[in-house]
């Protein structure tokens, strides 16, 4: 089964019959929530889990927190904070919501700040613009995110949706960073073996530093690196 | 006399069980090992953590209860164990980690690897405090040398007197944060010299494997190029054919005759819960410090009414752990850096020793300093406050968007952090005792801690947090958060914080003030012996482990003597 599919079909009618039960009148014929789709992650995994541990993780992807709402919500904030439109993807590209959704599900304490958050969200979407975060226009729903995304923000009314708008760019970068795709971003070069031989020498130049020789002396000359070790009595390296 | 199916029972597989385990069997003695938790090998496909990338476990190597640094720590245990407890005493906040896997805490630990030196083993005699060990640095010197080169070790020969030289494997090369440290550090005088771990950076068998730098000790290693008790030493006695291996068998108590000898050990196979025991002529404790006491404490009978070992009262006490304090700071000079792979060895290539030996201070004793830093890989909490060094730069912090992109690229590996590790004043009144109500799921009493750091400490990790702060000044830091003051304790961590618990079986010549005697055998009992750190009388600034397996082989060779000449 396509979750993407399903996601999309479902999203549709309900939606916008609780739209106008809740605010009476939508401005926006604009409907882009039936738009979100995401790429989405495996439920299983093999990690090296000892058994207590394939458990608990079952049963946290059997788990169901989020109303459909509330997912549908995650997804579009995660997409404002990483856009697809990007040459390595974004947050829905790296199946951002599949991920929030289990981090808060595996802490406890992220429960009731995600689903307040959104709760608070709404509200203030619906004050502003007559209906909820879902259900306003795209530049709506950027203007609340302006009023939220920065943390030297002082009006004592915005609190909780700093609070709440910081949580979920903490989970989606941290999301989309631990992905392929976040690796590709980041240009990130290790988790394979190797040889490490210091720092590459226009680095070092670039930094105005360089290995004395004194400390090199200390360092493993890799080209010996298969040779046994052996020593004198004096404590001192023979290989 | 019984026919014993055992030579020798050794109860714990970490450092100071494996240890002893690999030298008894090697000189051809019947060894029964018995562990609490299950078999474990890095290499084993089914239970590899290392070179996985994040996006291969759900939480992308998040915390969890049973894993609390990281869901591919090699770590099965951690600060709380399901259906094993322990209680605290008043307002003491002891915290208690425990390894339950073969090889112990040994899988997950940071492989630091430092002789305690001369000083170190007779610190009485500089400052008055506490007291000295019953042996010296010229008795332990060459086990330490056996050590290194049975395990191995890197690091570097620099003639410091109270930081001994070793039978070393040459170091890494300094990372390009930790350049940053070595010029910061000399500026203000301190010294750097390279760090001493237990990891391969040569070969030193045909066994196991020369160290790839991936970075991931703490994961454990799958080629067996770093130190875990498991693969280094019960693998191989494993291999020898003279050692029974129970894993997920939870020892009681140590049995003993009408005459207050020692017979065995009775257990709880996990499995089946049922309890079983067996038959040994002696009996090596290697639990962990205080789960050994503990063991000791639960075995009570006639002939030992306060538990075994215990006729001083001072099994549990003068319970101590390292210090510990940390800063980190902003490096703008590693900003928009180019990337490359430096993963290196796990954890730092470089530390810092006690300098300031015969400096007068406010505190007694000294700490060492841990160097971190660099363009590690992704991974949970990755990008989390993203761009908070904007403050420093006048730019805004927080925002949306592509932007971000720019942001996690620009500070990636420009933070260079320092964690002190220093050692505290043994305490009479810093101890782990039996609780008197509370059981674990087995109906074993389990241990109540009672600890409070006194002054000394206190003052030791305001000289931490100025050290700290100076150094990373001097490093070209920025510093990051705010300097905890005396409110907070100078930021001093929490007893059993650092993982380094000691001195609840103490050695000692005096059988009125310690459990033990110098080759960590029992006053009370002479068929028992401890090999883990219970026996140290003080811990130094340097971690315990390659102190503890030193002693362990110690012990051994006693041991192997003391049969031979039908004293056990
Ligand atoms: C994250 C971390 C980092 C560390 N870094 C360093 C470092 O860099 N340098 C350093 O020197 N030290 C370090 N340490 C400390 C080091 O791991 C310990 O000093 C060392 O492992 C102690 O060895 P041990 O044999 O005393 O006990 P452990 O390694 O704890 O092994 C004890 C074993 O006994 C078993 N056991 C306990 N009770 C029972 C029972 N009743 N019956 C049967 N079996 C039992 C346990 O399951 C365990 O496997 C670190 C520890 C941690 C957790
Ligand atoms: S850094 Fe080296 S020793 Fe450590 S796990 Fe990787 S290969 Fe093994």
């Amino acid at each position: 089964m396509d979750r993407r599919e399903t996601l999309k079909s479902l999203l549709l009618a309900p939606l916008a019959s609780g739209v106008i039960a809740t605010s009476g009148c939508v401005t926006s014929s604009n409907n882009s929530a039936a738009r979100v789709s995401w790429t989405p992650l495996p439920t299983s995994y093999s990690y090296g889990r000892t058994e207590v541990e394939q458990q608990r993780d079952r049963e946290l992807f059997a788990e169901s927190y989020f109303r459909e709402h509330e997912l549908i919500t995650i997804a579009i904030l995660c997409d404002i904070i990483l856009p697809n439109d990007h040459p390595n993807g974004g947050a829905l590209d790296a199946g951002l919501p599949d991920f929030v959704e289990f981090m808060v599900k595996d802490r406890e304490r992220y429960k009731l700040p995600v689903r307040g958050g959104i709760a608070w969200i709404d509200n203030r979407s619906i004050e502003k613009f007559g209906a909820d975060f879902i259900n306003i226009t795209e530049s709506q729903r950027l203007s609340i995110c302006d009023e939220i995304a920065y943390p030297d923000i002082q009006d004592p009314d915005l609190q909780p949706g700093i609070s709440f708008f910081t949580l979920m760019r903490n989970l989606t970068l941290t999301g989309y960073y631990t992905t392929a795709l976040g690796f590709e971003d980041l240009g990130y070069k290790g988790n394979t073996p190797n040889i490490w031989d210091g720092v590459p020498e226009e680095v070092l130049k670039k930094h105005n530093m360089t290995y004395e020789s004194e400390w090199l002396k200390k360092c493993v000359d890799q080209t010996q690196r298969d040779i046994t070790a052996e020593w004198d009595d004096d404590m001192n390296l023979l290989t | 006399m019984a026919a014993h199916e055992y030579d020798v029972i050794i109860v714990g597989s970490g450092a100071g069980g494996g240890m002893a385990t690999l030298q008894l069997a090697n000189a051809g003695l019947r060894v029964a090992l018995v562990e609490a938790g299950a078999y474990y090998d890095p290499a084993d496909e089914a239970q590899r953590t290392q070179l996985r990338n994040p996006w291969e476990s759900p939480r992308r190597g998040a915390s969890t209860a049973r894993r609390p640094f990281g869901d591919y720590n090699s770590c099965i245990g951690g600060w709380e164990l399901d259906g094993e407890p322990y209680t605290q005493k008043g307002d003491t906040e002891f915290m208690w980690w425990r390894g339950r896997m073969l090889g112990g805490r040994t899988n997950h630990w940071g492989r630091i690897a430092l002789r305690f030196g001369p000083l170190d083993f007779k610190r009485k005699d500089s400052d008055g405090l506490g007291d000295n060990w019953p042996i010296g640095y010229e008795d332990v010197k060459p086990y330490y040398d056996k050590v290194d080169k049975l395990v191995g070790v890197f690091g570097s020969n620099e003639g410091l007197y109270n930081d001994p030289d070793g039978f070393f494997l040459p170091a890494p090369k300094p990372r390009l944060h930790e350049l940053y440290y070595i010029k910061g550090a000399r500026k203000v005088n301190v010294p750097v010299i390279p760090a001493r771990k237990s990891m391969l950076t040569k070969r030193i068998n045909a066994e196991r494997g020369v160290c790839y730098y991936c970075g991931q000790c703490s994961r454990a290693c799958s080629i067996h190029a770093d130190f875990s008790s498991g693969t280094v030493l019960v693998f191989p006695a494993l291999r020898g054919g003279q050692v029974d291996l129970y894993t997920n068998c939870m020892v009681r108590e140590v049995t003993t005759d009408a005459a207050g000898k020692a017979t065995g050990v009775s257990y709880i196979n996990k499995k089946d819960r049922q309890e079983y025991r067996l038959e040994g002529r002696s009996i090596v404790l290697a639990a962990s410090a205080c789960s050994s006491a503990r063991i000791l404490l639960n075995s009570r009978s006639a002939a030992h009414e306060n538990g075994l070992g215990n006729s001083s009262d001072h099994v549990g006490r003068y319970l101590h752990d390292s210090t510990g304090a940390s800063r980190a700071a902003f490096i703008p000079a590693l900003m928009d850096r180019d990337i490359y792979n430096e993963d290196g060895v796990g954890g730092m290539h470089v530390y810092t020793p006690w300098w300031l030996e015969n400096e007068n201070l406010d505190f007694s004793r000294g700490y060492h300093l841990e160097i971190g830093g660099g363009m590690s890989m992704p991974s949970y909490g990755f990008g989390f406050a993203a761009n908070q060094y904007n403050e420093f730069l006048g730019a805004r912090v927080g925002g949306y968007g592509n932007e971000l992109r720019d942001d996690i690229r620009r500070f990636y590996g420009s933070r260079l952090s320092i964690a002190c590790r220093g050692e505290s004043v043994p305490q009479y009144n810093n101890r782990c005792e039996l609780d008197p109500t509370v059981v674990d799921e087995w109906g074993i009493p389990v241990l109540r801690f009672d600890y409070k750091w006194t002054q000394n400490e206190i003052n030791q990790a305001r000289h931490m947090q100025d050290a700290m702060e100076e150094l990373l000044e001097a490093s070209g830091g920025v510093l990051l958060g705010s300097k905890p003051g005396a409110d907070r304790d100078y930021g001093l961590t929490k007893p059993g914080e650092i993982i380094h618990e000691v001195g609840t079986t103490r050695m000692g010549s005096n059988s009125a003030t310690s459990v033990t005697n110098q080759f960590g055998q029992l006053h009370d009992t002479k068929n028992v012996f401890v090999v883990d750190a219970g026996t140290f009388v003080s811990q130094a600034d340097k971690n315990p482990t390659w102190t503890i397996m030193a002693l362990a082989w110690r012990t051994s060779d006693y041991i192997i003597e003391q049969m031979q000449q039908q004293n056990l």
